[in-house]
């Protein structure tokens, strides 16, 4: 039974491109059938982080005009067969998408694939609201910063409203993925912890990917994160949020300690890492 | 060789570079006329099409944007049968 999961947060910048390269790698690394698709249509990114920019022929507009079939516009990931990207148009607006359109692309990918992930576009215009419209879970990525946080908690609501699933009365799961959290910061009192933003979004956390050097590392190379470097904790971020949408159980303590690095142990640990 | 991998190991802002002045040159060159490939792709089918019927779910298109050459790949499965009658 295929999962289609909307990766949304309704502010731009928070890194819902960058969740969607690293959840859907993360989640095809656990063996799981997976195509992402990007709904940013006039401003596709999704192909570049992923590496795939050079070999977009035809995107999910042609699909659903008919110019193309569903598996000429689908990119195969070079380095993980069970991984696919559908890219957005570049050229046209976002009135070249239609909901039946949509929905009858949705349908197609749930036969082929374990996992269909919708990178959403920034804003609540109708690119943000096809993308969560035939969604059966929500991935909300927010940043721990007010404004962040504000827009999720709209695009919570929205979830909760304008989906299909929503509006047939049944139950729309919506999680939380907390993105450029720095624990020290948090610890010292100049971000919002993590139970924060829980307390006020109030819906269940899938995971925190702290800032990391690594994540604009992945995206310089064209690569998710967990491809790029797995041993990264970005990518064992992902990875456990990948296990846990899985159904795993997975601790969140022991995935990632708070820690205080003094500029000894940052020197040190630089060099054991590379070791 | 730590020690190498240590200067060399964040240089991939050269890389993020590259890839973008490729990118942009493809996508800048072909501003005007987006559809392209579509419409190479719909042509070249016609004219085939004239000759021998073709299963457009049989079509396989494949691009690879270099820095200094592309190439557009057309793969059209033809059923012997349709060659024997053509």
């Amino acid at each position: 039974m295929s999962k289609v999961m909307v990766v949304t947060s309704g502010k731009g910048g928070v890194g819902k491109t960058t969740s969607s390269a690293s959840l859907g790698a993360a989640l095809a690394q656990a063996g799981q059938n997976v195509v992402v698709v990007d709904f940013d249509v006039g401003l596709r990114n999704l192909d570049l982080v992923m590496g795939a920019e050079r070999r977009v022929v035809f995107d999910l507009v042609n699909v659903i005009q008919g110019d193309a079939k569903l598996p000429q516009a689908l990119i195969r990931d070079k380095r993980l067969e069970t991984l696919s990207l559908l890219p957005a148009s570049q050229t046209r607006d976002k009135d070249a998408l239609t909901e039946e359109g949509v929905g009858r692309v949705i349908d197609e990918l749930r036969e082929r694939f374990d996992w269909i992930v919708c990178d959403s576009p920034a804003g609540i215009e109708k690119g943000a609201m096809l993308a969560m419209r035939f969604a059966d879970l929500g991935v909300v990525v927010t940043n721990p910063e007010v404004s962040s946080v504000r827009d999720s908690d709209r695009i919570i609501g929205m979830l909760d409203s304008k989906t299909q699933r929503a509006e047939n009365g049944d139950r729309l799961e919506k999680h939380l993925l907390l993105t450029r959290y720095d624990s020290a910061r948090a610890a010292r009192g100049e971000m919002m912890k993590v139970d924060d933003v829980l307390e006020i979004l109030a819906i269940p956390l899938l995971g925190i990917v702290a800032e990391s050097p690594d994540v604009l590392t992945a995206s310089n190379v064209g690569s998710p994160v967990t491809l790029h470097n797995p041993a990264s904790a970005a990518a064992r971020a992902y990875t456990d949020a990948a296990r846990r949408l899985l159904g795993e159980d997975v601790a969140f303590s022991s995935a990632r300690p708070p820690q205080r690095q003094g500029f000894m142990s940052r020197l040190f640990g630089r060099k054991a890492a590379a070791a | 060789m730590s020690f190498l991998k240590f200067f060399m190991r964040n240089r991939s802002a050269p890389v993020a570079r590259d890839r973008l002045q490729v990118l942009l040159a493809h996508e800048r060159a072909l501003s005007g006329r987006p559809d392209l490939v579509a419409v190479l792709q719909q042509e070249i089918l016609a004219v085939i099409a004239k000759h021998i019927p073709i299963d457009r779910d049989k079509v396989v298109v494949k691009l690879d944007r270099g820095s200094q050459v592309s190439t557009l790949e057309i793969d059209i499965e033809m059923p012997d049968e349709a060659l024997a009658r053509g």
